[in-house]
């Protein structure tokens, strides 16, 4: 089950979307909010970064960067949650708005 | 505090069971955070222990709440957790814990499950795992004010039908509405049905869904919180971040150095009136001497820096629980990247300010282990309390009081501030050592929650208060206690003529002169020499010892310990004490805690070597400088 879903949305699987059409999470302008598409990442820190909320499908919003502009912080479902751009260049996500998650 | 739930908000959901067996061991769990321990306070009031399980690398605190008609139930406080497929040690313990597998654990007959009342859907997924074990369970929902001051709101008997568990919602920090809590502990209240299902619990993203569901139907998000959203735009800006940053540091150490002045000196003359007492009092003089000029003097000389120590603590305090410190962390970022570690690193090494053996122990939450062993080896370079009494010595013997920023700093305090710097910048640079050496690693990547900022509560930084003075006490009249003891012991053997004999010649002074050769490159004499050998067992005895070999020496004729401390150092001697005293790895209790942490002596060796090399070379460096400069 995880294996698939790292790829893939977990939501609509049957649903594939052009690559093109994603951006990453670290190119959204602060109060930006996007769904998050997938995790391109090793399985453990994917596995750890999901724990944390950043699941396919779900929304994720840019917030405040610390002072030098990284890390960055993010909300998702109801959290803050700092990453470092080059975590957050890993994750792709989509603009448009069909995301299931708050 | 037991008693029918007062307010409207706690509904509570569940079927009562009669006839149940009352629970006897109850472990409370629950993600970072959330207020487990707040409420593990508020349950067991001061009946609570510090514990350290055999074998495992954690302090874990048990404790115990008194139900009506004798009954007493065992409370175990786990670290908080994210989920319990064991990513990090602190989750493998909570999973060995609650499944009994922990070696000196009980296995506990009941669980409460506490999650942030602000955060439920994300915290359900820490919820769902630990219900399908299937022991009874209880979900607390705290934070519960909160809740309702942003807006939010919870049906608590709707969440309790989808969990299968009684639910309340409470205020841990308020003490509102922890009476289904005892009923709870009481074996009033028991599970409806388990009704997670076990395949949710190995695929995240379902997981989450199902957590987003279960939300979604019996929770109304609170609003953003405006507080944290202000508190942030300040904190977290650009200029004026950095600036607060380095101004609350300032203040801090100002603070200590000057505010905790009265009250050391009053512990003082407290101490010096029971000493004359003490001494009036014993008949004979083998006794007096050691009363007054072994324990008295020595140990005596230690506990006036409690006031201090405890200072420094609630600064500490202050910071972690207001939630100011993970932005710290987030802004000392960068400067950790550049040496290789991460901003997670970073608090550890804060709460290294305060003592290298818990930092050691917060390292776990650190997932890569080569991050880890290397947060763990630096960690003694950061300026511990147990410096602070040597610091606070030599500076004020050697540095005179006068202003430097008008009344906001003083050059004592910028002393002090200088030698945690250099702790500091030490504990970089030989990060950076390492992480370009043994300890190279791939990057992990960096996540760090911030929690929204809460006030300190007087009850939580007072229950840390009392926990660290029951542990300098301890430390006092154990381990200070006993090297006073045989130190005296030392300096009045061998007798002549059945009289002690000039402290010089006696066994302390012997072993003194006897490594004299090897320390006077570094401008001390061999008093001072005995102070650095009792030191290897904690860096404040070297007070107690020096406290000690002057009140032998002066015969009843106290002088204070300052004036006799400048009689015995150059001013060069004195920098290069100070150096030599943030550099070396002085502290049988974290040897011992490196060795347990990392599972090898090897570390700890490499760490005691290492910190020693430096503190020798830094010392002579310092020595020689001092001299070049001053005569």
């Amino acid at each position: 089950m995880l294996q698939l879903s790292f790829n893939k949305t977990a939501l609509d699987l049957d649903e594939p979307r052009p690559a093109e059409a994603l951006r990453t999470l670290a190119e959204l302008a602060e109060g930006e909010e996007a769904i998050l598409v997938e995790l391109d990442l090793p399985e453990e820190a994917a596995r750890r970064l999901m724990a944390l909320g950043f699941v396919p499908g779900c929304r994720v919003q840019a917030g405040r960067t610390a002072p030098g502009g990284d890390p960055r912080v993010y909300r998702v479902d109801g959290a803050e949650i700092a990453l470092r751009a080059e975590t957050a260049t890993r994750l792709k996500v989509r603009t448009d708005d069909h995301g299931a998650c708050p | 505090m037991i008693g029918a739930c007062q307010c409207e908000s706690c509904a509570l959901a569940t079927a009562r069971g009669a006839g149940r067996s009352k629970p006897t061991v109850v472990a409370i769990v629950g993600p970072p955070n959330s207020g487990k321990s707040t409420l593990f306070n508020r349950l067991t009031g001061l009946r609570q222990k510090v514990a350290n399980y055999p074998g495992v690398t954690i302090e874990q605190r048990v404790g115990r709440a008194r139900m009506a008609r004798g009954h007493e139930v065992t409370l175990i406080d786990l670290p908080g957790i994210y989920s319990l497929t064991p990513c990090s040690e602190d989750e493998q313990i909570a999973h060995d814990v609650l499944t009994g597998r922990m070696p000196g654990v009980p296995k506990p007959d009941a669980v409460i499950i506490v999650l942030d009342a602000n955060m439920l859907s994300r915290h359900l997924t820490v919820a769902a795992p630990v219900l399908a074990l299937g022991l009874p369970s209880m979900v607390v929902l705290n934070m519960g004010d909160e809740l309702r001051e942003r807006g939010g709101h919870v049906d608590t008997e709707a969440l309790s039908e989808h969990l299968g568990a009684p639910v309340a919602l409470i205020s841990a920090a308020r003490g509102e509405g922890l009476g289904p809590i005892f009923e709870f502990l009481d074996g009033k209240l028991r599970a409806v049905t388990p009704r997670i299902d076990r395949a949710l619990l190995n695929d995240i993203p379902r997981c989450r869904l199902w957590a987003l569901h279960v939300g979604a139907q019996t929770w109304r998000p609170p609003g953003p919180s405006r507080t944290t959203q202000r508190l942030d735009a300040v904190f977290l800006h650009p200029v004026a971040g950095p600036l607060i940053f380095l101004a609350v540091v300032v203040a801090v150490f100002q603070t200590i150095f000057l505010g905790a002045r009265p009250l050391m000196d009053a512990l003082q003359s407290l101490i010096q009136a029971s000493g004359q007492w003490v001494g009036r009092v014993a008949q004979n003089e083998t006794l007096r001497s050691l009363l007054v000029d072994g324990v008295w003097a020595g140990v005596g000389s230690v506990v006036v820096f409690l006031p201090q120590i405890l200072l420094l603590f609630l600064f500490i305090g202050i910071l972690e629980d207001s939630g100011y410190l993970a932005r710290a962390a987030l802004i000392a970022d960068r400067t950790m990247a550049r040496v290789g570690l991460q901003g997670k690193s970073f608090i550890p090494l804060v709460s290294a300010y305060a003592c290298a053996v818990p930092a050691i122990m917060a390292t776990r939450t650190i997932e890569n282990r080569r991050d880890r062993i290397a947060t763990i080896l630096i960690a003694p370079l950061m300026t511990c309390s147990a410096r602070l009494p040597v610091y606070t010595l030599i500076i004020a013997a050697f540095v005179p009081e006068k202003p430097l920023l008008g009344p906001l700093l003083g050059t004592r305090a910028a002393a002090l501030l200088g030698l945690y710097v250099l702790g500091f910048l030490a504990a970089i640079a030989t990060a950076g050592l390492l992480k370009s050496g043994i300890l190279r690693s791939e990057r992990t990547p960096f996540v760090l929650e911030l929690p929204p900022y809460r006030r300190p509560t007087l009850r939580s930084l007072g229950l840390r208060l009392l926990d660290r003075t029951r542990i300098f006490l301890t430390r006092v009249g154990t381990i200070i206690l006993a090297v006073t003891l045989v130190l005296w012991g030392l300096a009045n053997l061998p007798r002549e003529d059945g009289q002690a004999p000039p402290i010089e010649y006696s066994y302390a002074g012997r072993l003194g002169h006897a490594i004299e050769p090897f320390i006077e490159p570094l401008g001390f004499n061999w008093k001072i020499g005995v102070g650095l050998i009792t030191s290897l067992a904690a860096r404040e005895v070297i007070v107690s010892t020096l406290g000690t070999i002057y009140g032998l020496e002066a015969e009843g004729d106290p002088a204070a310990l300052q004036e006799s401390v400048r009689r015995d150092l150059t001013p060069a001697g004195a920098l290069a004490l100070l150096v030599f005293f943030a550099f070396a790895l002085q502290c049988i209790s974290t040897i011992a805690v490196v060795r347990r942490e990392t599972g090898s002596w090897k570390w700890p060796a490499l760490q005691f070597l290492y910190m020693g090399t430096l503190a020798y070379a830094g010392a002579w460096a310092a020595y020689r400088l001092g001299s070049a400069l001053w005569g």
